[in-house]
């Protein structure tokens, strides 16, 4: 059996080795850079703008070291979950379980850590068994038993909901002990020492821009030999000179607080776990092949049902750790946790990127769409603005985002 | 005063790029039967969605001409208030509502105060049901109906509108003998009624037995009217009509030499989904490699669905037969397994069952072997972008480049596209269904070549589609398909296009 391509003569000259192939090669055309990523980089763009809106507004409060810890700390389970949105959405799902998992999941937490007193990291591990075992049974209802997304998870919304109540005897329970407290209370400080700042974390920060910048090369200097278009090298450094100037000033402010919180930790780790999951497993394509078009993944032999399935369990781990952050940032287990959660994940995906219709989406989008939200629910909170305002601006921001979308697709479409 | 009812006269309609109809002109007298028969893709559905409206008035050139008036519909309603009305191929029958809800959808019975008034409803609906011979209570939804009966309840719908010009496309594709005879029976009584109907039908014998008139449709010109009258209604005056055009000569020359046979299958048949009905009905056929073989069928015929449930089983229920690859039989239940057996299937709605379009070529390319270019679930994506480079040179896709947006693509470089991720599953026999349908005629060539190539490359090739001149130019034996039916297999050598049109005609009783 021969192959029709990969016997086929050798393709092109594959490139010298030398550094210099990442040096020349490129285009410095600004213009179709920004053009070409308006999409991806609308994201970001939007984040800076509304920073600087409330950093401004605030007088600068918002960029306090306090306050950038307390963004972190806040809002880090809306990320956690908007991660694993993000992938039911591309998959062309939706959940709407994932509040009342988040509820569940720290609520048997809280049972065998603080009625039974079991050592922390059991109440750890029974959250995201349950956190799995739910997933699993979304996953088993939508993919073999074909039922919509939305009414499974409706179903499980309310199902463990209920179940929630039901483990905690409709009472809320705390404290946790100290240790269980530290997953998202507890800081990585005082490793390295340093004066009137941890330089552990400004460590961490400085590793975190070198991992970029390597690892940005490195993709240049491959896409280069594969004789793929990259940007010039000056605004190459340019972009790397940038992004590590932003990471630095976080770390720098961060280390200026109260050093490197745990949770930040555990959040960058899930970034770029699923970030390379979604782009660069087997997996993550074909949720996206699944998502972008069913009949044409089904038919170009994707297994559906399984990927379906795994999507779902994978959205059950996640809520779970979201379960354990929250309950370990409330401190405690209330009948109520997570209330809404899903509309908060839901939107962050949304205002990320994703598509509606399935397809489309990234993590770091995700993650961006919910930080937008964190910095605008924090900074009105800083501000002071009611409660009420506070939900009409997050919706009208919800509504122009996606409609900014569907506007820049329907261009895009037109222009065919 | 004459007795025309209908005058179509000098009709044109061009879609951007396309000539769908070329000044046809079609006279219809009062209360005939008048058969409308071509080729896939002559004019026909075009020339009626004209009549009834689909296209509206400013969209064409020419002249309709009902009862010696000229007219404009500018809708469907438009034309079915003046009597016209048309019954499509795919029934547009609501399942779950009743059979009087779907007779007076859009045209209610109304009491006082404007609500409906049911008892009124069914009570007509019981009449029109008796009149069209469909002893059914009126209330009974309609997916409990089968599509004989389906097919009533359209007829009785269009006699709730008082239809005058009755339009009925493909009505019998889809029905058994029995069903098909009674609508038969059906149209001769209506037409004693005083009702005209326009037929449009790839049956012959059926258009034989039942039209005064037969108009032929080539191309989107007219070819001609027979008038049973003067005996010139036959079958094979009907084909020779249909087909009687010089072979567009653009076919690359190839050196046939077929070596082993790649894939077999024996007894074949397959159940609609959903319906009681054999799509393929024993159905055997090989193909070796280094060949090209053909499966020509009209539409309805079956071949997509002979194509799909061997890939896979990714159409039909209840299939049986043998599939033997490389002299081996062989279970390919699932795409998956199909794909590893080395078949590969490429489908004739590349939009719609072929494509991500919302994703760049390169992801589109290694869609259906991902596995190829992973370790432990790894994809690396640097070889990814090399097949797909190396696809771009070989099929020359005309694209910026390979992460450009597939959706943006020519249809002719889209289906190179299709084309590039199934060679890259390294098949052996590959189906490919309608491979030119709605491309332009350079990318038809280039098509063409490629798969000339791929045969002297040893790959065997199983072509479907409903140009002969294609499936002439192209293939060293062609089947035909009818009623999901083999009904004939022909060496390229000895087949022309009226003798394939006519074994695609054949019906069940002539072949006996």
């Amino acid at each position: 059996m021969t192959s029709v391509k990969t016997s086929s003569p050798p393709s092109p000259p594959p490139a010298d080795k030398s550094p210099g192939v990442a040096l020349h090669a490129g285009t410095s055309d600004l213009r179709a850079l920004v053009m070409n990523n308006l999409r991806q980089s609308g994201i970001y763009v939007a984040l800076v703008v509304i920073v600087g809106f409330f950093a401004v507004l605030t007088d600068g409060v918002s960029l306090s070291p306090g306050n950038i810890t307390n963004i972190v700390l806040q809002y880090s389970y809306i990320l956690v979950l908007a991660i694993g949105m993000v992938i039911i959405i591309i998959g062309g799902h939706i959940d709407l379980s994932v509040g009342s998992v988040v509820a569940l999941t720290g609520a048997v937490s809280a049972v065998l850590v603080i009625r039974e007193g079991f050592p922390w990291w059991v109440g750890i591990l029974a959250a995201v068994a349950v956190g799995v075992a739910v997933g699993a049974w979304h996953g088993f209802w939508v993919a073999y038993a074909g039922i919509p997304a939305f009414i499974v998870t409706l179903a499980g919304m309310l199902l463990f909901r209920g179940l929630t109540l039901r483990v905690l005897d409709n009472i809320s329970l705390s404290p946790f002990p100290a240790d269980y407290q530290q997953v998202a209370a507890g800081f990585l400080n005082g490793l390295l020492g340093g004066d009137g700042f941890d330089a552990f974390t400004l460590l961490i920060g400085a590793v975190a821009v070198a991992g970029y910048a390597v690892s940005g090369f490195r993709t240049r200097v491959a896409r280069v030999r594969y004789q793929q278009p990259v940007e010039s090298f000056p605004l190459f450094v340019a972009r790397v000179v940038l992004v590590g100037a932003v990471i630095m000033y976080f770390a720098w402010q961060l280390a200026h607080a109260r050093g490197l919180p745990i949770v930040l930790i555990i959040l960058a780790a899930l970034v770029l776990v699923y970030g390379l999951l979604t782009r660069r497993t087997v997996f993550g394509r074909q949720v996206y092949a699944i998502g972008g078009n069913l009949s044409a993944a089904t038919l170009s032999g994707v297994k559906v049902r399984t990927v379906n399935f795994w999507m779902f369990v994978n959205m059950g781990f996640l809520a779970a750790v979201a379960g354990v952050i929250y309950s370990s940032r409330s401190n405690g287990a209330q009948p109520a946790a997570g209330n809404m959660f899903e509309l908060d994940a839901i939107a962050a995906a949304f205002i990320g990127g994703a598509a509606v219709t399935g397809g489309v989406g990234t993590v770091m989008g995700a993650v961006v769409g919910g930080l937008i939200m964190a910095v605008m629910s924090n900074g009105m909170q800083l501000m002071g603005v009611d409660q009420s305002i506070q939900s009409v601006v997050k919706g009208l921001v919800l509504l122009v985002a996606v409609a900014f979308d569907v506007y820049n697709k329907r261009r895009a479409g037109a222009s065919r | 005063m004459d007795d025309t009812i209908l005058e179509m006269r000098r009709i044109t309609k061009t879609f951007p790029g396309v000539t769908a109809l070329a000044d046809v002109s079609l006279a219809v007298r009062r209360g005939e039967i008048h058969a409308i028969c071509g080729e896939n893709g002559a004019g026909k559905s075009t020339l009626m969605k004209v009549l009834s409206g689909v296209h509206p008035t400013g969209s064409y050139d020419g002249e309709i001409v009902l009862d010696g008036k000229p007219m404009n519909f500018r809708g469907i309603r438009d034309s079915e208030s003046h009597g016209v009305v048309i019954i499509h191929q795919e029934l547009a029958l609501v399942p779950y509502l009743s059979i009087a809800e779907n007779i007076f959808l859009g045209n209610e019975r109304r009491g006082p105060g404007g609500l409906i008034d049911w008892n009124r409803a069914n009570a007509e609906a019981a009449e029109l049901l008796a009149s069209v011979g469909l002893y059914e209570n009126p209330v009974t939804p309609v997916i409990q109906l089968g599509v004989g009966k389906q097919q009533l309840v359209e007829i009785a719908k269009a006699l709730s509108k008082k239809v005058r010009l009755l339009i009925l496309d493909e009505p019998t594709a889809a029905l058994n003998d029995i069903d098909s005879a009674h609508l038969l029976d059906l149209l001769r009584r209506l037409r004693d009624q005083g009702i005209t109907s326009i037929l449009i039908s790839h049956k012959l014998n059926e258009v034989t037995a039942i039209a005064d008139a037969t108009t032929v449709i080539r191309d989107g010109r007219t070819v001609e009217t027979l008038s049973l009258a003067s005996g010139e209604v036959t079958q094979e005056r009907i084909i020779r009509g249909m087909v009687g055009r010089d072979l567009d000569s653009f076919y690359p020359d190839r050196v046939s030499s077929p070596g082993e046979e790649v894939l077999r299958i024996e007894n074949w048949s397959v159940r609609h989904p959903t319906q009681d009905r054999l799509v393929v009905d024993d159905a055997s056929l090989d193909v070796r490699a280094g060949e090209v073989v053909g499966i020509a069928g009209l539409m309805g015929a079956g071949r997509t669905e002979l194509a799909m449930s061997l890939f896979g089983r990714t159409y039909g229920r209840d299939i049986r037969g043998r599939l033997f690859v490389r002299g081996r039989e062989v279970r390919a239940r699932t795409v998956a397994e199909a794909i590893e057996h080395g078949i590969a299937y490429v489908t004739e709605d590349r939009k719609r069952f072929g494509l991500n379009l919302i994703d760049d070529v390169r992801h589109n390319v290694s869609a259906a072997a991902l596995g190829r270019l992973a370790r432990l679930g790894w994809v690396n994506g640097n070889e990814e972008i090399k097949v797909a480079e190396q696809s771009r040179r070989d099929m020359n896709i005309k694209t910026t480049s390979v992460m450009a947006v597939v959706g943006k693509l020519s249809g002719g470089n889209q289906q190179k596209v299709v084309l590039s991720k199934w060679l890259f599953t390294n098949p052996d026999v590959l189906i490919l269904d309608e491979p030119t349908r709605g491309i332009d005629v350079g990318a038809k060539f280039e098509i063409y070549t490629i798969v000339n190539r791929l045969v002297a490359e040893g790959k065997a090739v199983i072509l479907i589609s409903s140009e002969l001149p294609e499936l002439l130019g192209m293939c060293d034996r062609i089947y035909t398909l009818a009623a999901g039916r083999i009904t004939g297999q022909v060496p390229v050598a000895e087949a022309t296009q009226e003798n394939l049109m006519d074994l695609m005609t054949k019906d069940k009783e002539r072949v006996g």
